[in-house]
């Protein structure tokens, strides 16, 4: 058969066409740029000797014979189990008191379950320290074992990672059919039976994609174990002795390839079972309603008050050690160690995390939205728009730690055109964009998805072009969306550390760098006062964006309320 | 000249073949309905004409000019979507001036045209009312005004009163009829609702798997249905088994039809098919065929009674007639009365199997 018969005819391009391609052209090569090229230099930097040859696997088999490498590997795997196993039991549990009983009080626990989002991971290693460490309050509930090792480094990781399993969960079990549970009861299943043989099955592929993004997440995180490890090493600890302590390039890449690889398995199991999750819910469904249970719900409220207080008690802590004296002789409150100018840092590195959020957000929340829809609506060029897609998926699976060392070495080559951006702010918003590009285009094809998929057919038969359109309606109507990504990009900027830790110079210094670097110097008050402040930020962000939900969008988006005003 | 011209158009999706060698004409300011079950390919052959969805091969001609390469921002159409796809954040009359904007009218002519058209739906107290405002029949009228707004010279209606209730669709059919009347644009309306189709369109193409299976005025079609697909598609019918004797007569069982037999040859066995509305219960015509038996089932319908006859030889499924309510009162119908079935030798058609 004649293979051609089901080909479409070229069609003629009109200024919508030509435009739409043309951005989708300047996708893929700033992916390329940004993420495939700098990968490319980090998996040749591996296969490389210290003179920039050649030498195949050799790297790789050094790697194996170092066995004080392999034990850090193992500690890896071990921290990240440990701790994903904990998180995913405590995070459920919350998620189920939220979604599942009438538990009083569920606003505050949410709330309240979403601090740590706010704070740079190693905010909870520096309070940690505080609790337990040499002079901690609590030194001997560990019964003699250090706060500095594994313990810190899953106590921390719990803290931090809480929230985000919390979010998955939630929304996994709101997910759910209560028409289940009514023929449940209907046959007289009893209420634990009906939790093990309808709850858990319900929320399996929820609990799946938990336990990897949280096992990713501590498995190739760099702060906790940094401040909080002591000697127990970590693959991430290792990538930046290697590189920063002993300029060992090569075997660094070698070990971000041994970080990588966990990470992209763990993500395509991810993106498999959240493909599962949308389909076991019909658009019949009923939502789910819980009924008052007293027993269940006061155990539950315990339950959840044990948490919040630990959170607050964290949180709290650092506050309290970033303005006590000197802790723990002089117990006296003081600002003095919100002045960094005696460590020799001054408040610069915040003004620079601060423009660097900003940056981010602005520049991240076009560039992903603009993507998002090319991706989404554009209606030619099919193949394209697929690998535009692929690549705006590829950060999630990529390490932060390993795109900045990726960045070190594509863009501080002396042959790249691009050299000009490195060590400046430039690489720094950049690198942040990529590194939190996929959850927000995920959020963006979420919004476009719920568009009409006439719109721009209505727009094209009006002679109207795409982008005319674009502007006067998907923006419009997507705004909170557009918000709510702005601010992730925001708030992550301010806390990352993974991310920018190879990438900042001597005029570009982050906050969340500078209080790792403050803990190593031994100034514990200053670092949890540089931690706090960009919890400060994060916190006015945060409401300033809840002020103008409410109301700016009420004024500007009047078609969106009205029909509660009218009715 | 026809004002447009479809030529032998295909569409493939992957190796999937939605239409196949689609030939159609339409004159000038006629309404034409494309009719066809679910998935037949009647939105991916409107999607073609508008150039929203690009064709495998053929060509399409609007007004002596070849378009079949044309992006749909070259093509004069105003498109209705099944959904609307009215802009939520733009008002009704921001909304209606969308595609006047870009096309550089004055504000003062904007005005005019906007009010010209909401007069023209019947819109004029919900100018500044914001779509989700709006019941379904208005959001219709506001997408059908907006499609109309720069006068294009070929409207396309993708099942436009699909998702509203019975009661506003009849009236919406009247009103969509009248004003494409009065504006005189050719009109092409996809529909999988017969009764839409017959009572709206000038001309009907049915379509089955992709293909025009017949087209013609809503009575050629009714009347003249050339296959069971289609008579039992429009309207319904009663189909019995049905065979040509030697002598070129056609036979149910042991009872002998007189009716057209067409090109069918003797020994073919057929299925004779008739309307339940054109069978009586009283002879009309010396010649009309007569068949005995008695009633098993009556269902009251409001303006008819449908009625299930058991026959005598001539069938084994039970026959549908319906009757007038008017004219039921006259005959006394009960069940397991005996009666006589009559239908013209006109009404009874022959079918292939
Ligand atoms: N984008 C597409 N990709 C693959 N197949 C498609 C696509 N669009 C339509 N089809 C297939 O082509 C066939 C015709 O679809 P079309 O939408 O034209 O049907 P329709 O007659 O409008 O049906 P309905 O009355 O349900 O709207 C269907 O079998 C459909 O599954
Ligand atoms: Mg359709």
């Amino acid at each position: 058969m004649n293979l051609f018969k089901f080909a479409d005819i070229r069609r003629g391009k009109d200024s919508s066409d030509r435009v739409g391609q043309f951005m989708l052209g300047s996708y893929i090569i700033l992916f390329l740029l940004f993420l495939v090229l700098p990968l490319g230099a980090l998996i040749s930097k591996s296969l490389e000797n210290k003179d920039g040859e050649f030498i195949g696997l050799a790297n790789y088999s050094l790697y194996l014979q170092e066995p004080a490498l392999f034990q850090s590997l193992y500690n890896s795997l071990f921290v990240a189990i440990i701790s994903t196993i904990i998180v995913v039991v405590l995070a459920f549990l919350f998620a189920y008191a939220i979604t599942r009983t009438c538990m009083p009080f569920k606003g505050f626990f949410k709330l309240v379950a979403l601090i740590p989002l706010l704070s740079p991971s190693i905010l909870a290693a520096i309070a940690l320290v505080y609790w337990f460490g040499n002079q901690g309050v609590l030194k001997e509930i560990l019964l003699g074992k250090s706060i500095y090792g594994p313990i810190g480094i899953i106590m921390a990781s719990v803290y931090w990672t809480f929230p985000h399993a919390l979010i998955i969960l939630t929304t996994s079990l709101s997910l759910s059919d209560s028409r289940l549970y009514e023929a449940a009861e209907v046959l007289k299943t009893s209420k634990l039976r009906a939790f093990f043989t309808i709850t858990i099955p319900g929320a399996r592929y929820g609990i799946i994609s938990t336990a990897f993004v949280i096992f990713t997440q501590v498995f190739t995180d760099f702060g906790v174990p940094k401040v909080i490890g002591g000697n127990y090493n970590v693959l991430a600890t290792d990538i930046y002795k290697e590189v920063v302590g002993m300029q060992n390039f090569q075997m660094g890449a070698v070990i971000s390839m041994v970080l990588l690889v966990p990470a992209m398995i763990a993500f395509f199991i991810d993106r498999y079972s959240r493909k599962k999750q949308i389909s076991l819910l019909t658009s019949r469904s009923v939502v789910f309603k819980p009924k008052k249970h007293f027993k269940v719900d006061m155990i539950m409220l315990a339950f959840c008050s044990v948490l919040a207080l630990i959170i607050i008690l964290m949180i709290g802590m650092a506050q309290y050690g970033a303005i006590v004296k000197f802790w723990p002789y002089n117990l006296n409150l003081t600002l003095k160690n919100y002045n960094f100018e005696v460590a020799g840092l001054g408040w610069d590195s915040f003004y620079n995390s601060v423009r660097l959020a900003f940056y981010a957000a602005i520049f991240g929340t076009i560039i992903i939205f603009v993507g998002s829809y090319l991706i989404e609506k554009l209606r030619i060029n099919e193949g394209t728009r697929n690998v535009v897609q692929f690549f705006a998926l590829m950060p999630m699976a990529v390490p932060g730690l390993v795109l900045g060392l990726a960045y070190i070495f594509f863009f501080n080559a002396k042959d790249n055109p691009l050299n000009f951006i490195y060590a400046t702010m430039i690489i720094l918003v950049v690198n942040t964009i990529v590194h939190f590009y996929t959850v927000s285009h995920l959020t963006a094809v979420t919004a476009l998805k719920q568009m009409d998929k006439e719109f721009e057919s209505v727009s094209l038969s009006l002679k109207i072009p795409i982008y005319k359109m674009f502007w006067r309606v998907t923006l419009p109507v997507c705004l909170p969306p557009i918000f709510d990504v702005s601010i992730y990009l925001f708030v992550n900027a301010m806390t990352t550390v993974s991310g920018v830790i190879f990438l900042y110079s001597y005029d570009t210094t982050l906050a969340s760098v500078s209080a790792i670097h403050l803990d190593e110097q031994g100034e514990v008050a200053k670092a949890a006062a540089m931690a706090m402040l960009i919890v400060y930020v994060s916190v006015a962000v945060r409401l300033t964006h809840t002020i103008i939900t409410k109301k700016v969008l009420r004024k500007t988006q009047a078609w969106r309320y009205n029909i509660l005003d009218t009715k | 000249m026809a004002y447009l011209e479809v030529k032998d158009l295909s569409k493939f999706f992957g190796t999937f073949q939605a239409i196949k060698d689609i030939e159609i004409e339409i004159n000038e300011g006629e309404f034409v309905c494309f009719l066809g079950p679910s998935g037949c390919g009647k939105t991916t052959l409107l999607r073609c004409i508008a150039g929203l969805e690009t064709q495998s091969s053929g060509s399409i001609i609007q007004k002596e000019k070849d378009i079949s390469i044309e992006p749909p921002s070259n093509r004069d159409f105003g498109i209705v979507f099944q959904s609307y796809a009215l802009f939520p954040n733009l008002s009704v009359f921001s909304n209606i001036s969308y595609g006047l904007i870009n096309n550089k009218w004055k504000k003062e002519d904007i005005n005019k045209r906007v009010n010209e058209l909401l007069e023209l739906v019947n819109l004029q107290e919900h100018t500044s009312k914001y779509p989700s405002q709006l019941s379904g029949g208005e959001q219709q009228r506001v997408a059908l005004a907006r499609a109309l707004a720069t006068s294009p010279g070929l409207l396309l209606l993708d099942e436009p009163l699909s998702a509203l209730d019975a009661k506003v669709r009849v009236f919406l059919r009247k009103q969509i009829r009248d004003l494409q009347r009065k504006l005189g644009v050719t009109t092409i309306m996809v529909t999988h609702d017969q009764e839409e189709a017959q009572t709206m369109a000038d001309r009907i193409f049915v379509m089955k798997d992709g293909e025009i299976i017949q087209s013609g005025t809503p009575k050629e079609i009714y009347n003249k249905a050339n296959s069971p697909f289609i008579a039992s598609f429009i309207g319904s019918m009663n189909f019995i088994p049905a065979s040509i004797d030697a002598s070129k007569k056609v036979k149910c069982n042991d009872v002998e039809i007189n009716c057209d037999i067409g090109s069918f040859s003797e020994n073919d066995n057929v299925q004779l098919a008739i309307r339940p509305e054109e069978i009586q219960f009283q002879q009309e015509n010396q010649d009309d065929n007569v068949v005995s038996g008695v009633i098993k089932e009556i269902e009251f319908l409001g303006s008819f009674q449908r009625v299930y006859f058991k026959t005598k030889n001539f069938s084994d499924e039970l026959i549908i007639v319906d009757v007038p309510s008017s004219n039921a009162k006259k005959i006394k119908m009960d069940i397991d009365n005996e009666m006589s079935l009559y239908f013209s030798k006109e009404d009874a058609r022959i079918y292939s199997i």
